[in-house]
């Protein structure tokens, strides 16, 4: 183990290394592209023994994934924004064949008008193509998630993909100190990709995504929901793992400050950290309040969520995305799942800071509700 | 030609009767043998070959999407070859849709990089799978459903795309076209471009019975038509050498083809003018 | 049930698709006219014809390629 100051792109890219990809097909783009530089390196100086697919776009880039996944080895990609949005196609493709690889999305705003910053619309615009997506705080938490992740898409219950989503520019190019654990603890906790249920081998040949008909086509959707509902306890079950291993603990969402509050803050991500110490600041005051960071947006982990919320009063969700006509895409499930007086806000689209200012702002706009879904952080005319 | 003993596409397919496209990818797969892995494009060999829970194929066969055949390729190349799986050939197909249309980037980006796959155009001249739509690979003056003959129309107005030349440009190592009507030129053609290291690409022309409106049994003498008039002339371009692989005895004037076939009928003297003319300036241009 | 990702580990598993049932007309050989030019095996979409030049009835669908293309007029199209 090493301790080393580096970006979240560059422990996610330390962590595809150590999860040694065989095939790594992969497409520049703001903010990713330091992840796509990195393994070049890596690729060019031996630390990974991989064909690095030099493809020309984030389109090619998932195909070829799915080609190789489908072939019998791991892989690894990685995109941001745009690229993910023409990856659209083949996301939902890649989940239906059942190839469990590892995609990093670095959490970009969608054009137009064009942006290049942080916000999670584009991954949560992709929330229904069958892939797990977890949403990481920090830089540690990032590489540590992407190690899960193949443990868990590859595991037999679920064979799904994986997309880890890291935010741009506030993880992806910021610093912070990071451990880096030895190759053979990770060989240990993640054992090389055997496929049994698809490879492409002469020596056993079997035909690989093929026509369904209306016969057939509901029941390979169904056994879809069935995987991903297996994904949480196999999540959980690897988070323990991964505890025992090397020290830190995950789950499907982290509670913080929850079982007294009276008011409980649901976000994703790095504003996560914002919060908390909003939390602290307000808990200070003699305000009951705490915050339910959600890890697993998918699967959604409605029972670990209710536990967390059964006794507060109020939610406050913070929904860095917007599905217009009715709010944040975060707020719209969490008013399916659970019953609580829920109130929405969208925050910080493309790249607006979420100030300390604007989280007290939720707060109040939660205890003092004028309306069910909020916009923060809005100049005023 | 040898005979195998035993054939790599299946019986039981939904192939139409008389379809061009199994006769090329049986032949295609007989000469490469079992160790193959096959990768389609959405298309009518797709749908016809692999309605769950059959499949016609007897080699490990792959298909994600409809434009993206060379991209899949690249990482099951990728992925073999990391594997130390360096004599398995790579052999992608795709419709002439999904190879100079909505294929053509990832097409592109697969034969420049030089993954060591050989990918077959099965070209078919437009849309079949969907009910016989134009695409870039349709023949100047052909009817479609979407370049459809009528007042204002004589049918498709534009010479179609020289796909052969466009991959030749990417400097890739082999390049030729075929006809499923001259058997033993396209099986030579296949175990030529398996047996180079490197990206190879091949053109196929095949007639089909239900786009083109002729017989089922005519599928073979359409397609020879096609090579006796010049309308599709084998050649390949092998390190850059340009070389005719078959020249008809006498070259027949293109009506001899055109009038065979639905699509061109209700062409004029005007448009066959036309046609006469273009392939002529093609046949000399390229040496035929 | 389904495989998982509807994966086919029966190669060659069409066969139980008899499509002799689609044919109006047969393809008859006549086996003293035969050549062995092998043209009917080879132009056959339907893999239909062995190597003894024998007719699959299963799944030969009647396109009449293999009459059309024998140059000896060995094969026959006779109505089922």
């Amino acid at each position: 183990m090493t301790r080393e100051v580096m970006t979240a792109n560059k422990a996610v890219a330390e962590a595809a290394r150590l999860a040694k990809p065989q095939v790594i097909p992969v497409y520049p783009i703001t903010p990713q592209t330091t992840i796509s530089e990195y393994l070049a390196q890596y690729v060019a100086d031996k630390k990974i023994d991989a064909n690095y697919v030099k493809v020309e776009s984030e389109h090619s880039a998932i195909s070829a994934a799915v080609g190789a996944s489908s072939a019998g080895v791991r892989v690894f990609t990685a995109t941001s924004s745009q690229g993910l949005m023409l990856m659209h196609e083949i996301l939902f493709a890649a989940a239906g064949m059942r190839t469990p690889f590892v995609l990093a999305d670095a959490n970009r705003a969608i054009s137009a008008p064009l942006n290049i910053w942080n916000d999670q619309q584009d991954s949560i615009a992709q929330r229904d193509a069958g892939w797990l997506q977890i949403y990481v705080e920090n830089a540690q938490e990032a590489l540590d998630t992407t190690l899960m992740a193949y443990k868990v898409s590859e595991n037999s219950d679920v064979l799904l993909p994986s997309m880890v989503c890291l935010d741009g520019f506030i993880l992806t190019h910021t610093v912070e100190p990071v451990e880096i654990p030895d190759q053979e603890t990770v060989d240990k906790f993640l054992p090389p990709y055997v496929p049994e249920h698809a490879y492409l081998d002469p020596k056993d040949p079997m035909s690989i995504g093929n026509l369904a008909d209306p016969d057939y086509y509901l029941e390979a959707r169904h056994d879809m929901q069935i995987a991903m509902e297996n994904s949480i306890e196999v999540i959980e079950k690897t988070c323990n793992e991964f505890a025992e291993i090397f020290g830190r603990k995950y789950g499907l969402i982290d509670a913080y400050k929850t079982e007294d509050a009276e008011i409980i803050f649901v976000a994703m991500g790095s504003i996560c950290s914002t919060i908390r110490v909003i939390v602290n600041q307000l808990r200070e005051q003699g305000e009951k309040v705490g915050l339910l960071k959600i890890r697993a947006y998918r699967p959604f982990p409605v029972e670990a969520i209710t536990e967390v919320v059964k006794n507060c009063e109020k939610l406050a969700i913070v929904d860095k995305n917007i599905s217009f006509g009715i709010g944040g895409a975060l707020y719209a499930d969490m008013k399916a799942k659970i019953d609580k007086e829920t109130y929405g806000f969208i925050a910080g689209l493309g790249g607006r800071d979420i100030t300390p200012e604007a989280i007290l702002e939720m707060y109040e706009k939660t205890k003092n509700p004028v309306k069910e879904v909020t916009w923060i952080g809005l100049k005023e005319e | 030609m040898d005979i195998p003993d035993k054939n790599l596409l299946s019986p039981g397919h939904r192939g139409c009767a008389g379809c061009g496209a199994s006769i090329a990818v049986k032949l295609a797969l007989n000469a490469l043998g079992e160790n193959t892995v096959a990768i389609s494009a959405t298309g009518c060999l797709e749908v016809m070959t692999t309605p769950y829970p059959e499949t016609a194929w007897e080699v490990p066969f792959i298909h994600v999407a409809f434009e993206n055949s060379g991209a899949v390729a690249s990482g099951v190349e990728a992925a073999l070859r990391i594997q130390g799986k360096n004599d398995v050939n790579v052999v992608a197909f795709g419709g002439d849709g999904g190879t100079v249309d909505i294929g053509l980037q990832s097409l592109s980006g697969a034969m420049e990089r030089g993954h060591n796959l050989t990918y077959i155009c099965y070209d078919n001249e437009a849309y079949m799978n969907t009910g016989i739509q134009r695409s870039g690979a349709t023949p100047f003056g052909a009817t479609t459903t979407t370049s459809p003959q009528g007042i204002n129309s004589f049918g498709e107005d534009k010479p179609k795309k020289d796909m052969p030349m466009i991959m030749a440009a990417h400097g890739i190592p082999y390049v030729a076209t075929a006809s499923v009507a001259y058997p033993e030129d396209f099986v030579n053609k296949v175990k030529k471009a398996a047996s180079i290291n490197g990206a190879s690409y091949i053109h196929l022309q095949q007639p089909c019975t239900t786009g083109w409106g002729f017989d089922a049994s005519r599928t073979i003498e359409m397609g020879r038509l096609a090579v006796e008039t010049g309308s599709w002339i084998l050649y390949e371009i092998e390190n850059g050498k340009f070389n005719i692989t078959f020249t008809p005895e006498e070259r027949k004037p293109v009506i001899k083809y055109l009038s065979q076939q639905k699509r061109f009928r209700h062409l004029q003297e005007e448009e066959i003018t036309k046609i006469q003319k273009y392939v002529d300036a093609q046949c000399e241009e390229l040496g035929l | 049930m389904v495989t998982v990702g509807c994966v086919i580990k029966t190669p060659g598993s069409s066969k139980r698709n008899k499509t002799g049932s689609w044919r109006t007309f047969k393809p008859v050989l006549d086996k003293e006219k035969c050549i062995d030019c092998n043209n009917c095996i080879i132009f056959c979409p339907d893999s239909s014809v062995n190597k003894q030049h024998e007719i699959d009835y299963d799944y030969c669908k009647g396109c009449g390629i293999c009459a059309h293309e024998c140059p000896s007029d060995a094969i026959e199209m006779v109505k089922e």
